[in-house]
């Protein structure tokens, strides 16, 4: 890694004065994915400035029913607290399905939603790949791309979102608020991550030097009835192939209320709108939920290696919305004591 | 020789360096202190097949704290090349007969191309980045479907140890007096070894004297190979690897960076510390191979073999003919009269493949141990008793009895503890909620490695009563130092803590590296030599002393318990001994010769696996719910070092079976997944309840304490029984390791 120096910031207006007022500045948060880009050169920052000391941690219940959740909360502080927990498991969920024990008691909730893609040839720092290095081209379309996207591609970048909660955070309109070189500004999460477009480095609206300081899930009483279903080859430590963060409200065997997201298969954590739209006012059935999920997955553009993901995806769409309507909650477990089904 | 009384051996004795290694103590070969110590970092080819052009160093050579930077321009040539040759041989042992950085060309990706020294590892590592290299590139070939059509049948694979052909009778007639056949195409991934310490050389020189830390399975093999490299003396070589953090064959062969550490050290004329990163671990230490075999079975009705066509495709390196032996047991461990084994090889743009856990048997028998369970399916024969229909006595290759087996008991007291009988054998009969409920059997084989040199060992009594013993083998995560010790402690007759045995330098007598599951058995019967005649040594002297309470006893009749030796009602401690005369320590050499190559016996451990797995048809996850195997490893000398083992051994065929897979990408000749996130191996949540059954058989062939050895059958037959139980799951037959998601939607 290239030789670089480091700040510790104390308070948050400094930090965002010292990163935005040079180019070759970085934040340091966790630092669970930055440090190991930073080894494999594939992050070239001068300096880091190291945020840890700033005022940004809490993790507090809204009065109208939501949450209010600090930049640098911690992945297991946020999973673990009992306010998440009761009006949000979805979240929890998809918190302690990520990463390791040991990521989680360090990684950010900040840096979480900001998090890099895994697709090997943007981390070996050899390959072209347009995220990396604009405009050198994509290696991922013809190369290895088992784990890549089948929504929100295009013919420059396929690479997934990895992030885990980020999935039920835009399941849930949560929001991002930041500070920056302007100011406060509020992003809807929705438009926080970037498709690829022609421009796969740009992942997010933020300015050079602008801070996550907060994430805000406001209130939705249909996610005290949800679910993260996570699909993946190993029972823990590993990205999703595909996941599904779902809340549901039945009222008289009719759909009222419905979200899901989609994650591991998609550029951006993917709000299933066109699904949602199709089960509201649906019945509660099978069938239903399959026509959801093919309608969601309509575009989807797989390559030979991922196309399984299409019908996958469908399948845990399916599965989520079933185990939600019947009460199964996280679903059977294959052993005593181990495992949900993902 | 008098008989020991064994206490010590069969006792579930804890590690004897468990609190070194989890106190940090215990200091590996990359965590030796010495004074002004630089760093090596080893440049790796970007491309696959081609030259290298020109490499820029001026850059990288400008940085602070960078000390040379080594090319082929600069890199001494080798003194000489020594041949492929198995480490157990006891001879030099590198992984490949291609040494890098001797000429311009490129065979493989990651193939070192330059050497950059600095004085701290972050600045060696930022001044590689710093090289401009130039490559003239051609296209690679590394995948079975690009060298398909290059194929050839080698005369010898596995350095030279093993025919490319194996026949017996006439395979094509045995398939026409079959009254069925079963026949399929297996394919297996390519896996990298990925234990947790990564390779790692500290070389340090004083005049023309080396010294070298290394991380290996057998310090002399370093030693030779180094020497033969550098052109250097073995009396002015001496390596010390008292530990390795795990190894599973990619520490068993002596590759490039022990010998590039000396060079590099040599060069800046400071003490230097060479480790690979994790993703040089993928192209640096050689891997199991992509392959696929075919498999033809023949068989009567009632289920008895008539035919067993085994052949093999696999990449190879550009320098050498290596396979692992997957054809190897398929030809002995079934009665069957009609046999024909075949490897064929393409040359490919990757390093030489080299020995991984199980080489070849843990590939060979899952392809052989699916297609009889498909014959079992076929004729509607459990598939224990197709087993039992077509088992043998002898070694159905060379007609020779098995020194010992166990195999019947290991079937059927695994059975037993398994829960096997009842088995309703219907494909997808068993539901759980969404999951689909299957079980699968295989059996297990490894055979006991030949080898070729006395193995030694040297016992040193004091006068207080404690011992040494020593042999130069290292302890790489098995627990030899641990079962060495007790073999000591009942060869003298001592208590184990008084008991110490010292290990992993070139300084002690020499042992073969410890690989092919022979650690155990060679290095306990050097140890068993040593103390034994250390005893025999110290009694002797006792009744032929005037001054010994024993004077005059027969030394047969004299037994020793806890340093006290006794005959009748007579008795003399070895430390009154020793004391009385004036002795500060007495010593015995040991050694033992292996067994002839031409014994009237073959010998082969044996076992068998069982396993019952989940399968979430709809989601395509299989998990597995638990694991039974029954192994006859002859003696066991600590049941809770070989259960651990063997425990191991079966975790990593639940690894191979569902998730170990490099991937290659075919255009550009490199491994797509070299890291540990990306490369998957089981973790804890994957881990059922694994029981392990020890069933002990005597053997009186192998080597004086009978060990056969639980290094590597714990995972022959796991990922079998796993793909087994998988189709009677669900009823679908996947062919192909490891078994992913997509393979079952």
């Amino acid at each position: 890694m290239r030789p670089i120096t480091y700040l510790r910031a104390t308070d948050t207006a400094t930090a965002v004065a010292a990163v935005s007022t040079d180019p070759t500045s970085d934040f340091l948060a966790g630092g669970t994915t930055e440090v190991d880009l930073l080894r494999q050169d594939v992050l070239n920052p001068r300096r880091l400035v190291d945020i840890n000391d700033l005022p940004l941690a809490g993790i507090e219940g809204t009065p109208e029913g939501g949450l209010r959740i600090g930049a640098l909360a911690r992945m297991s502080e946020v999973a673990a607290a009992p306010v998440v927990r009761e009006r949000f498991p979805l979240i929890a969920q998809a918190l302690e399905l990520g990463a390791s024990a040991q990521l989680r008691n360090m990684a950010s909730m900040g840096g979480n939603l900001l998090q890099r893609v895994r697709c090997s040839y943007f981390r070996d720092a050899e390959s072209p790949c347009n995220k990396r290095d604009p405009g050198t081209g994509c290696s991922a379309i013809e190369g290895f791309s088992r784990g890549h996207a089948v929504l929100g591609t295009s013919e420059h970048c396929i690479a997934t979102h990895p992030s885990d909660v980020a999935v039920a955070l835009v399941a849930l309109d949560a929001r991002v608020h930041t500070l920056g070189p302007n100011g406060e500004r509020t992003h809807a999460i929705d438009d926080f991550f970037l498709l690829p477009g022609d421009s796969p480095h740009r992942e997010h609206p933020l300015e050079h030097g602008e801070l996550i300081t907060a994430i805000e899930v406001p209130a939705a009483p249909v996610a005290r009835h949800s679910l993260y279903l996570k699909v993946r080859d190993r029972e823990s430590y590993e990205f999703a192939l595909v996941s599904v963060a779902a809340a549901l409200s039945v009222m008289d065997g009719t759909i009222a209320e419905v979200r899901v997201a989609l994650g591991g298969v998609a550029t951006k954590p993917w709000r299933a709108r066109r699904a949602e739209d199709f089960l509201v006012g649906a019945t509660v059935r099978r069938d239903d939920f399959a026509m959801a999920a093919r309608v969601e997955l309509a575009d989807a553009r797989p390559t030979p290696m991922n196309a399984f993901k299409v019908e996958l995806a469908q399948r845990a769409i399916i599965r989520a919305l079933d185990m939600l309507s019947d009460g199964t909650g996280t679903g059977p477990a294959p052993r005593p004591g181990i495992g949900s089904p993902s | 020789m008098t008989a020991t009384i064994p206490s010590a051996i069969g006792q579930p004795l804890d590690r004897v360096d468990g609190p070194a290694k989890v106190s940090g103590s215990a200091r590996y070969s990359a965590e030796i202190p010495l004074p002004a110590m630089a760093y090596a970092y080893v440049v790796g080819s970007r491309i696959a097949a081609g030259r290298v052009t020109g490499i820029d160093t001026s850059a990288a050579l400008a940085e602070e704290g960078v000390l040379a930077v080594l090319t082929q321009q600069t890199l001494p040539k080798i003194a000489e090349q020594p041949p492929l040759v198995p480490s157990l041989a006891g001879t030099a042992a590198p992984g490949q007969t291609f040494f890098p950085m001797q000429d311009d060309t490129v065979h493989y990706a990651g193939q070192p191309i330059a050497l950059v020294v600095a004085d701290t590892w972050e600045r060696a590592q930022y001044a590689a980045r710093l090289l401009r290299v130039s490559y003239a590139e051609t296209p690679p070939v590394t995948t079975l479907d690009q060298g398909r059509d290059l194929s050839y049948e080698p005369e010898r694979i596995f350095g030279g140890w093993i025919p490319g052909r194996i026949e017996r009778g006439n395979v094509e007639a045995g398939l026409r007096e079959a009254d069925v056949r079963v026949e399929g195409t297996y394919t297996y991934a390519a896996n990298n070894h990925n234990p947790i310490e990564p390779s790692c050389t500290t070389a340090q020189w004083d005049g023309d004297n080396l010294l070298l830390y290394d991380a290996t399975q057998g310090v002399n093999a370093t030693q030779m190979t180094v020497s033969r490299l550098l052109g250097v003396p073995m009396s002015k070589i001496r390596v010390i690897g008292h530990y390795a953090g795990g190894s599973f064959g990619c520490k068993a062969m002596i590759h490039a960076h022990p010998t590039l550490a000396a060079m590099a050290a040599r060069a800046v004329g400071r003490p230097v510390k060479l480790v690979l990163t994790r993703e040089q671990m993928f192209t640096s230490v050689g891997h199991r191979e992509e392959q696929e075999q075919h498999l033809t079975l023949g068989a009567t009705r009632d289920g008895r073999l008539t035919a067993i066509r085994h052949h093999k495709l696999s990449p190879t390196s550009h320098f050498d003919d290596w396979a692992e032996p997957s054809v190897g047991v398929s030809s002995q461990i079934y009665a069957c009269p009609h046999y024909e084994g075949v490897y064929r090889l393409f040359r490919a743009n990757t390093m030489t493949p080299t020995f991984m856990r199980a080489p070849g048997e843990a590939s060979g028998m899952y392809a052989l141990e699916c297609a009889l369970d498909e014959l079992a399916h076929e004729l509607g024969i459990d598939p224990i008793e197709l087993r039992l229909r077509n088992h043998t006595d002898v070694d159905a290759m060379t007609g020779l009895p098995w020194s010992s087996s166990g195999l019947k008991e290991c079937y059927e007291r695994g059975a037993q503890r398994f829960g096997w009988a009842g088995r309703d054998p219907r494909p997808g009969s068993r539901r759980d909620g969404n999951w689909l409920i299957g079980t699968g059997m295989a059996t297990a084989c490894y055979p006991v490695a030949p080898l070729a040199n006395p193995q030694r060992a040297r016992a040193r009594l004091y006068a207080d009563g404690t011992a040494v013993v020593q042999a130069a083998t290292p302890d790489f995560g098995t627990g030899v130092a641990t079962v060495m010790t007790q073999v000591a402690a009942d060869g003298l007759g001592l208590s184990v803590d008084r008991c110490r045995f010292e290990n992993g330098d070139t300084d002690l007598p020499n042992i073969a590296a410890a690989v092919g599951s022979a650690g155990a058995g060679m290095i306990s019967a050097a140890v068993h030599s040593a103390a034994t005649a250390l005893r025999s040594q110290l009694i002797r002297s006792a009744v032929g002393d005037p001054g010994s309470p024993l004077h005059g006893a027969d030394p047969v009749d004299v037994v020793v318990r806890d340093g006290v030796m006794t005959a009748g009602t007579a008795s003399e401690s070895y430390s009154d001994l020793l004391r009385r005369t004036f002795q500060p320590d007495v010593e015995a050499a040991g050694q033992w010769n292996p067994p002839a190559h031409d014994i009237p016996y073959a010998t082969m451990t044996f076992g068998a696996q069982f396993a019952e797995v989940a399968v979430d048809a709809e989601l395509g996850l299989v998990r597995v719910r638990r694991m039974t195997g029954a192994f006859a490893p002859g003696r066991v000398l600590n049941p809770k070092t070989a259960r651990s083992q063997l425990m191991g051994g079966m975790l990593w065929g639940l690894g191979q079976a569902l998730l170990e897979a490099n991937h290659m990408q075919p255009d550009t000749g490199r491994w797509v997944n070299a890291s540990l996130g990306e490369y998957l191996v089981p973790v804890n949540a994957d881990a059922p309840d694994v029981d392990v059954e020890l069933i002990e058989v005597e053997d009186d062939i192998v080597n004086p304490l009978g060990v056969k050895g639980v290094g590597e059958i714990g995972q022959v037959g796991a990922a079998a029984a796993i793909a087994n139980a998988v189709h009677h799951a669900t009823g679908r037959r996947v062919r192909k390791l490891p078994i992913m998601i997509e393979d079952l939607l």
